[in-house]
């Protein structure tokens, strides 16, 4: 032990040979700190995340029968709005015969409505460029537009004009019978 | 010591930033090189848990802010929210509540030790008297943070300590601090801001308590002041070391309460939302502030009361002058240090009084007998007993013991070895 100590007049071994007992003890301090101060930064951290009853509330229920054909119902959901659209036959023609145009963020419209159920289209109501909330009906594509940069949405919610990069979210939902539609 | 700087930049970037603003100068000045006197013992340690305490405090507090609710109709149930819903709230809001009762203990150590070694005296009495408005600003901090869950023990506890003002200042001063004709809503509301206020004067007072405790330096157990290099050791490593020893010791107590017994400390009556119509039973406030309202309590008369209470902690910024003795030590001072003792057990007693109720039986078999308004077994004559000691000892032991005391010869200086200490 004592050909270890004092090698180097600061307590730690030279360069080149094994940590000795003083080098040990920082590692070991630092270590602790690190994982101490680690601990003690992540509740303080996850606090910040949605609390419980947050979370409760994270899913909701919607009445179908409320929404006539050719209209859309905006609901709350996790504080956001969401569409609720009734398509009619001619926009729901249009969106299909959009499937393989040149679009941004390729999606046929099959794969943003359930199956047989092609005339509800269901989808987050934010913009992907910089969150506003699309205006109904408005657009070059008779989907949405939004007022605050331009975005032009296509009646399958897909994104067609302007600076948003994504289609418009399509939550997860299920339907619980023919009028019900359970989101979240 | 102010003017000690033995801080050489050795980078380009910090010899660039040293001649425009020479912040790591600073720190390692105060926190690295600053020569500390080598005695100091472990009652030295807790300003630096203090200090750990105040960030706790800042800390757990701003996370709390972010959920809580100051307003009468929900602030009892945004706590409960933090303490069921909120991500770690109960762990975060335990921490807060407890912590508040960590930094009164470990400052009145601080303050006890800072009374026993004489830590007040020239050249320190500005920094006696900085450490005693951090004292104050921490009660009116704690007062008006005990508050905000607005339970029964806030809501009247407000109400109680809001009239004490009353008593002193007057009605109108009562209404003004309120907002209204009672405590509510608005009293909550600017409790609330101040609570988040106060800790942050609290900071600022910190940091010119620390300057001016680095203009003369450290006191040491020995009271003699540091005579020359031999006596000082740099704060680096040997006191952040022996100060981060004793902080995790600290915690282990702290983390004991938070985890196993956080509601030990508080009062189960704070777990009922405040009602303006109903007094709870048994009224009583933080056990931090009891020795005080046992004074508050042996004085049957309104203003005196209070002005006693004022004055049991104004009478401590006078404490540099009241005491006559140049021993700073009372390692020196065999009889000094006796009547410190008494203090200490004063104080405790006076804390036990405040516990109980007024009328109360001391000693629960003997019947006693009356004296003028009360009997002499309960605890309104055991606080009067305490308080006229208290005010005793600050006002009479204090300058009279240091004029007729025969102190033991002081040591030279810090470094002078032990046996010629005892020799001369």
């Amino acid at each position: 032990m004592a050909d270890t100590v004092a090698t180097n007049p600061d307590g730690h071994a030279p360069p080149g040979q094994d940590p000795n007992r003083r080098d040990f003890i920082h590692i070991v301090a630092a270590t602790a700190a690190v994982g101490g101060v680690a601990a003690v930064a992540w509740p303080l951290i996850d606090q910040m995340n949605p609390a419980a009853d947050t979370l409760a509330l994270a899913s909701i229920e919607f009445d179908l029968t409320k929404v006539q054909q050719g209209q859309q119902v905006v609901v709350k959901w996790r504080g956001k709005p969401v569409f609720v659209r009734y398509r009619t036959p001619k926009e729901i023609a249009e969106a299909v015969a959009s499937d393989h145009a040149d679009l941004r963020d390729p999606q046929t419209d099959a794969q943003r409505t359930k199956p047989g159920k092609s005339q509800w289209l269901i989808l987050v109501g934010v913009c992907t460029h910089l969150g506003c909330v699309p205006n109904f009906g408005q657009g070059d594509y008779g989907g949405w537009f939004c007022p605050c940069h331009g975005s032009v949405y296509d009646t399958s919610g897909r994104i067609r004009k302007g600076p948003a990069p994504k289609n418009l979210a399509v939550p997860d939902y299920a339907f619980l019978s023919d009028t019900k539609v359970k989101i979240g | 010591m102010s003017g000690h700087s033995t801080y050489e930049p050795k980078t380009a970037i910090e010899r660039w930033l040293d001649t425009r603003l020479p912040i790591i100068r600073f720190g390692m000045d105060t926190m690295v090189s600053f020569p500390t006197p080598k005695n100091l013992n472990y009652w030295w340690t807790f300003g630096a848990i203090l200090a750990v305490c105040l960030v706790t405090q800042i800390v757990t507090g701003i996370v709390l802010a972010m959920h809580y609710d100051p307003s009468a109709a929900n602030a009892f149930n945004s706590v409960e929210h933090i303490m069921r819903d909120v991500n770690h709230g109960w762990m975060i809001r335990f921490i807060h509540a407890n912590g508040a009762s960590m930094f009164f203990l470990a400052v009145y150590i601080h303050i006890f030790r800072g009374v026993y070694y004489g830590s007040y005296k020239a050249p320190r009495e500005v920094l006696w008297i900085l450490g005693l408005v951090i004292y104050l600003l921490m009660m009116a901090t704690a007062f008006m943070g005990y508050v905000l869950p607005w339970g029964q023990m806030s809501f009247w506890g407000a109400t109680v300590i809001t009239n004490i003002v009353g008593a002193v200042f007057g009605d109108k001063v009562t209404t003004l601090l309120w907002g209204g004709f009672a405590v509510d809503n608005p009293t909550l509301n600017r409790f609330f801001s101040l609570h988040y206020l106060l800790p942050f004067m609290i900071a600022g007072v910190v940091a010119l308590h620390i300057w001016a405790l680095h203009v003369p330096g450290n006191n040491n157990p020995k009271g003699v002041e540091v005579k020359s290099k031999a006596d000082t050791v740099p704060f680096h490593p040997y006191y952040t070391v022996k100060d981060g020893f004793a902080v995790i010791v600290f915690f282990i107590l702290f983390a004991s309460f938070v985890f196993f017994a956080p509601d030990a400390l508080g009062h189960a009556d704070n777990y009922t939302v405040a009602n303006s119509l109903v007094t709870p039973q048994h009224i009583v406030p933080e056990w931090y502030f009891l020795p005080f309202y046992a004074i508050l309590r042996a004085i049957p008369n309104k203003l005196m009361g209070a002005l006693a209470m004022f004055g049991a902690i104004g009478i401590l910024f006078l404490l540099p002058w009241i005491d006559t003795s140049k021993v700073r030590s009372m390692r020196y001072r065999p009889s000094a240090r006796l009547f410190f003792f008494l203090f200490v057990f004063v104080c405790l007693v006076l804390g036990f009084c405040g516990a109980h109720e007024p009328d109360e039986k001391v000693l629960k078999g003997l019947a006693g007998f009356q004296l003028f308004d009360a009997n002499l077994n309960s605890f309104v004559w055991l606080s009067r007993l305490g308080t006229a000691c208290y005010f005793g000892y600050l006002g009479l032991v204090m300058p009279i013991l240091g004029l007729t005391e025969k102190p033991l010869p002081t040591p030279e200086s810090i470094s002078t070895p032990v046996l010629t200490e005892k020799k001369g």
